[in-house]
């Protein structure tokens, strides 16, 4: 039994936990202590990794173990890891963890949203360690599904519209990638849907023309891409706050990761040539999401949009297809996971104080909640990109990289794409200018307290995240471009 | 071969006419007493049958080739068993009133009969053979559709069940006509060597293929299925939608490999459109139903559809995924009929706006309404997920990919229109939700099988490789 597998095991043994479970306070304890044993095993994971590749070992992928699954269509259980998949699940867990915490309060039905919380969960961990077309597609398919219910059932506002609209939206694209994945495995010729053999069968031009196109839209939905973003608003306003977190922080990595993963490094023929029109669609994105926020006035949908910004990025440098932009894509994951789900638990804390989330209808909060308030600007700041916080570190690299591109074409829209950063200035500074700073807006707004300790446990851990990012970032960079450099060269 | 060793290869048969003669005397000779125990000892008999035949023997023939025996027909029939069985678990409700209650011994009788002629339709070498068991499948079927005799939809529902029924037959009936009349035979054997592209063939090959198509209720055949589905009791809607169903599509896979696997180019560019237009219309008409008997009967179209992607690909791995699919389809849609058994024939509720928010009631019935609807929907990580992957795969295997791409467009719209039941039982809200339905532990067993099926059937990887072991392609 490999040990990546417990990454899976381990939520469900916390669905089964808290079946059995009554009390809430004994729900809790499965929560706090399964996700703090997530954690625990990603630092585990990742100590191990750089202890392994120290060594001297250069497989692209460490700790494979395989198990047919499905004989009558070569489907295996496959697992291992690179770079690009440890930092993923260090990510994922944090914000596991964190969200627990947040969810503190959570009512009614407790159990149950836990439950769906732990199935999300699940299927982001298994779609981050598998080599496997089959069950990659499956975890990923799982992880969508318990959106609806926890949008439809805790969620506030429009909300059985939006869980509707997301649900619909992301699993269409799923099964548009569907399609994708079966003609990458019947056009390959492949004798398994194991990713590493399959990288070794490239497909006919021509093929790869169309199933690019078809997996890249599928995967490029839930990583936002525009202009089928549009379910991201509308879900992340009106999901509860751990659901945004998660969603925004991991789910939407789900598709950049998917991307190159799949897209990219089994059609690289066809990733070189489409990027282009995949480039601008993205290039627009960026922009068209930082202007966006400026014009919203909830602070949900500030961040969303914001998010919308900053995942079409993430796309944006995948497809620059360099060592450096990719590195710089897979740090603008990690970064974006910490800096959003920060930004929606502090939103969802504010909220949960004042209710509301128009930023016309607070000021001064700063005097009020001074720990909420300076986290907020700590968030922010690394949103714009401040050096020494983790926004920075991506944002730098991603620009920087794509820039190495010659061409005209890709560097005009590198140049575009950077706007996006002064455009996101534009709406933190106002938004914190006009809510946490100024006179106190409403009366009632005196008397609120500051975050609790679970509060503040999620919110510190967060900025720990962040801090380490921005400051100590070549450790993290290095263990994710040593991976890219195996696979550009593999697709060359 | 002695005489008597025929009847060993039928065994299947055999042993399934035994059960029913011995409820059918049952039903005559036991007292008012006696009769309490009708529901156990036919599902206690009915279970033995079932293990009995579970396992395969070797493929033979009996009565010189008539009726053939192949172990993949084990797998199927022992499919249709499991579903019968879960229907005679979750019956126990039709009976509670005192105008139904004389009427039980019928329904055991009637449902086992048009078993045996399904196992007849499945193990037919002969067409003769063959249009007995059809016929065997359908009349009993009608009366079944009709077995309310006290409530006028059902009256009505068994009406047109038996009309349409009689004329698809006859149409069938003229297709084999000329199918005797051009190659002289009724073999199975002997008329697949002598099919040739002349116009007497093909006309017999429409003919028919609409006969079957009409079992299937591939559009345009399938105007009877939402009037009888909902007209019929719930427990007979879940025997068409599963059993009947179930059967024809395999039976349907079975003949255009032995009967017409000459027009296999043929047959695949009929399928082609008729698939299309099957998923798409299904799904369309699914999407504004308000009865839940109704919506269900359109979901099963476009679930027909779906199997007709394995039929289409005409290979082993085609035959494979439609067997999965039947059985994966089998504990969906029975867990969402127990659901709305229980729930129709406690409180005669069947709008979907009566589930509103059934979840402050009934949470564990609003549990497994959830999980089948997901598994319908082909959600992961439950059952119908793998098999929707499954059967998509086999049309792609053999280039499909256009069927394919239709096909997932439309999962996205039944994805809407399962959610609505998901929505309805959790998110909306409701002052006065259904009361807590305290169902009979029959009907318990019966949803704990199926939840346990839906959620353990997709991870077993084993299932899928003994069908494969046992299927055959073109």
């Amino acid at each position: 039994m490999n040990f990546l597998s417990l990454f899976v095991l381990l939520p469900l043994l916390m669905i089964l936990a808290l079946f059995v479970v009554r009390s809430r306070k004994q729900i809790l304890g499965v929560m706090v202590t399964g996700s703090s044993l997530l954690v625990l095993l990603s630092a585990y994971l990742a100590y191990h990794y750089i202890a392994v590749r120290n060594s001297g070992n250069t497989d692209s992928m460490l700790f494979t173990a395989s198990l047919s699954w499905f004989k009558p269509l070569n489907i295996q259980y496959a697992v291992g890891v690179d770079g690009v998949s440890v930092v993923m699940l260090c990510l994922s867990s944090v914000i596991v963890f964190t969200g627990t915490f947040v969810s503190w309060k959570i009512a009614p039905l407790t159990k149950e949203f836990f439950l769906w919380y732990c199935l999300l969960a699940t299927g982001v961990y298994g779609f981050f360690i598998t080599l496997d077309l089959f069950t990659l597609f499956l975890f990923y398919e799982t992880a969508l599904i318990p959106m609806y219910l926890l949008i439809g059932v805790w969620g506030s506002g429009p909300k059985a519209y939006s869980a509707m609209k997301l649900t619909l939206m992301l699993m269409g694209s799923s099964m548009i990638l569907l399609v994708g994945i079966l003609g990458i495995y019947f056009g390959s010729g492949a004798t398994s849907m194991h990713i590493s053999e399959l990288v070794h069968h490239p497909m006919a031009a021509e093929q790869q023309y169309f199933f690019f196109t078809l997996t890249f839209f599928g995967f490029g939905v839930l990583g936002a891409l525009f202009p089928f973003h549009t379910w991201s608003p509308d879900g992340h306003a009106s999901a509860p706050t751990a659901v945004s977190m998660l969603h925004a922080g991991v789910l939407m990595k789900l598709g950049g990761y998917g991307c190159f993963r799949i897209a990219i490094q089994l059609m690289p023929m066809a990733a070189e040539r489409l990027s282009p029109i995949f480039l601008l669609l993205t290039g627009i994105g960026v922009v068209y999401g930082a202007f966006a926020a400026i014009r919203q006035t909830d602070l949900k949908y500030i961040n969303a949009y914001s998010s919308v910004s900053h995942c079409n990025l993430v796309l944006f440098a995948i497809l620059m297809l360099t060592q450096t932009s990719m590195t710089g894509a897979v740090l603008q994951m990690l970064s974006h996971g910490l800096i959003t789900a920060l930004f929606f638990a502090l939103i969802g804390m504010i909220y949960g104080r004042t209710h509301t989330r128009l930023i016309t209808e607070m000021g001064g909060l700063m005097k009020i909640m001074p720990f909420l308030g300076v986290s907020f600007v700590i968030a922010g700041f690394s949103n714009i990109g401040v050096p020494g916080l983790s926004g920075f570190v991506a944002e730098m690299t991603i620009f920087v990289g794509s820039f190495e591109n010659g061409d005209l074409f890709r560097r005009v829209l590198t140049i575009a794409a950077v706007t996006s950063i002064v455009v996101g200035a534009v709406y933190i500074l106002r938004s914190i200018g006009r809510f946490l700073q100024g006179p106190l807006q409403n009366e009632g707004h005196g008397k609120l307290d500051d975050a609790h300790w679970y509060e503040r446990l999620a919110v510190v851990t967060l900025i720990a995240g962040i801090l380490y990012i921005g400051s100590f970032p070549t450790g993290v960079a290095e263990i994710i471009s040593d991976s890219f450099g195996s696979l550009l060269q593999v697709a060359k | 071969m002695s005489y008597f060793d025929n009847f060993l290869i039928m065994c299947s048969e055999v042993s399934l006419l035994i059960v029913l003669l011995i409820l059918l005397l049952f039903d005559i000779t036991a007292g008012k007493r006696g009769k309490q125990y009708f529901q156990p000892v036919a599902i206690l008999l009915f279970a033995l049958h079932t293990l009995l035949n579970f396992v395969p023997t070797a493929a033979g023939e009996a009565f010189g080739g008539m009726y053939q025996y192949q172990p993949v027909m084990t797998i199927i029939k022992s499919i249709l068993n499991v579903a019968t069985l879960i229907i005679f678990l979750q019956s126990k409700h039709l009976f509670e009133s005192i105008k139904m209650k004389s009427q039980q011994g019928e329904y055991y009788f009637l449902t086992l009969s048009t078993l045996l002629g399904m196992y007849l339709m499945i193990s037919s070498g002969h067409l003769l053979l063959f249009f007995i068991g059809l016929e065997t499948a359908s009349i009993p079927l009608a009366t079944l559709v009709a077995f309310n005799k006290h409530c006028k939809k059902s009256a009505e529902g068994g009406a047109k069940f038996i009309l349409l029924s009689a004329f698809s037959s006859g149409i069938l009936l003229f297709g084999i006509s000329y199918l005797y009349g051009t190659t002289g035979s009724l073999y199975f054997s002997e008329i697949a060597p002598r099919m040739a592209l002349n116009a007497l063939q093909i006309m017999a090959f429409i003919f028919f293929l609409s006969g079957l198509f009409f079992k299937v209720s591939f559009v345009p055949f399938h105007l009877w299925t939402a009037d009888v589905y909902e007209g019929a009791p719930s427990n007979v809607t879940s025997y068409l939608s599963v059993v009947s169903k179930g059967s024809a599509a395999f039976v349907l896979m079975t003949l255009l490999f032995k009967l017409f696997g000459s027009y296999v180019h043929e047959w695949q560019t009929l399928l082609f459109w008729i698939i299309i237009v099957t998923i798409t219309l299904g799904n369309l008409f699914a999407l504004r139903q308000q009865n839940i008997k109704r919506f269900l009967a359109f979901s099963s179209i476009s679930q027909a559809g779906y199997v007709g992607l394995g039929i289409i690909s005409g290979s082993t791995l085609g035959m494979t995924t439609v067997i999965y699919y039947i059985l994966v389809y089998l504990f969906s849609n029975l867990a969402a009929f127990g659901v709305i058994s229980a729930i129709e024939n406690r409180t005669g509720k069947i709008e979907i706006a009566d589930y509103n928010g059934l979840y402050q009631s009934n949470p564990k019935l609003s549990f497994v309404m959830m999980l089948a609807m997901f598994s319908l929907a082909g959600v992961a990580p439950f059952a119908g997920f793998m098999s929707k992957f499954f059967i998509f795969s086999s049309a792609a295997q053999q280039g499909f990919y256009l069927l394919v791409i239709v096909a997932v467009v439309n999962t996205i719209i039944s994805l809407y229109y399962y959610l609505r039941v998901v929505k309805a039982m959790f998110i909306n809200q409701n002052e006065q939700p259904i009361e807590t339905i305290n169902t009979d532990n029959w009907n318990k067993v019966s949803l704990v099988i199926c939840t346990g099926a839906i959620i353990l059937v997709g991870l077993l990887g084993f299932v899928l490789d003994i069908i494969e072991k046992q299927s055959f392609g073109l």
